[in-house]
């Protein structure tokens, strides 16, 4: 099946997310994370924080579900048995906190052909509740035609 | 830290149940992680690591030499080409490609012996 260029610039509804502590804890354990600032609220406190402070590739925990509407769009058609996550990029700028409230959201910013090979590229920007961007990705994700 | 100057290394030993707690922790249920039949029936040797905890392992190697302050990574691209496993050992490298005043920008790779899962990733520290 063709790709359809038309899908670029294709945006989705924004995609809400409160960050808990407890998750922030659970996620730096399961990435090996032990600083005292991503477990312990007083030493974040003490470091300059508001609370428990996520680790930077926390992002993925809070962006991820923006994105997923575009990965199951049907409209786009991703064929994900054949799906590869070929690379990742995030910008990052204020950081996220337990009881901060992410909004994501996810557009199509390329769709193309290349070497039998469809790339779709979703761009996802994050702002915390002061409006604030926490972070900027671009997800590439490559299914094989061929 | 100086143009070509290695950063500290980062070996991780993922057990054998580290994709369940990955899968938990970031939402990423994807049966080919931590179902190894389903991983088998799909042509996989067994379960493989999810890349987005490969990525993680570099954004913790990216700041071994800032001394931990994650607060100094602002940006982190990666390329992720072979498949990791659970129960092998994940080196993750890096040196320094530029440095001016306060920005550095690092290359850096993570591998499992000679399969390198994540090639040409770059980190950009300010510090």
């Amino acid at each position: 099946m063709a790709v359809d260029e038309s899908k670029k610039g294709k945006s989705y509804p924004p995609f809400e997310y409160e960050v808990g502590r407890e998750k922030i804890r659970e996620y730096s354990n399961a990435i090996g994370v032990h600083a005292p600032v991503h477990h312990d609220r007083e030493a974040a406190r003490a470091a300059g924080f508001r609370d428990v402070v996520a680790p930077p590739m926390f992002a993925v925990v809070y962006s991820a579900g923006s994105v997923a509407q575009g990965v199951l769009d049907p409209e786009l058609g991703i064929n994900l048995g054949r799906m590869l996550h070929g690379s990742q990029e995030f910008v990052w700028g204020e950081p996220v906190c337990s009881g901060d409230t992410i909004v994501t959201t996810t557009t199509v910013s390329d769709v193309y052909e290349r070497a039998g090979m469809e790339f779709y590229v979703f761009e996802s920007v994050s702002k915390n509740q002061d409006g604030q961007e926490t972070v900027r990705g671009t997800w590439t994700n490559i299914v094989r035609t061929g | 830290m100086k143009e070509g100057d290695q950063i500290p290394e980062l070996k991780v030993t993922p057990d054998k149940y580290l994709p369940h707690r990955y899968a938990g922790a970031s939402g990423d249920f994807n049966p080919i992680h931590i179902d190894p039949e389903f991983a088998k029936a799909v042509g996989l040797p067994g379960t493989i690591l999810h890349g987005l905890y490969g990525m993680a392992l570099v954004a913790r190697a990216a700041i071994l030499g800032v001394e931990g302050d994650a607060r100094s990574l602002k940006r982190l691209s990666v390329q992720f080409r072979g498949m990791g496993f659970p129960e092998q050992e994940v080196t993750v490298t890096g040196s320094v490609k530029e440095a001016s005043g306060d920005r550095i920008v690092l290359e850096m790779e993570a591998a499992q012996g000679d399969n390198r899962i994540i090639r040409n990733a770059e980190a950009e520290l300010e510090l």
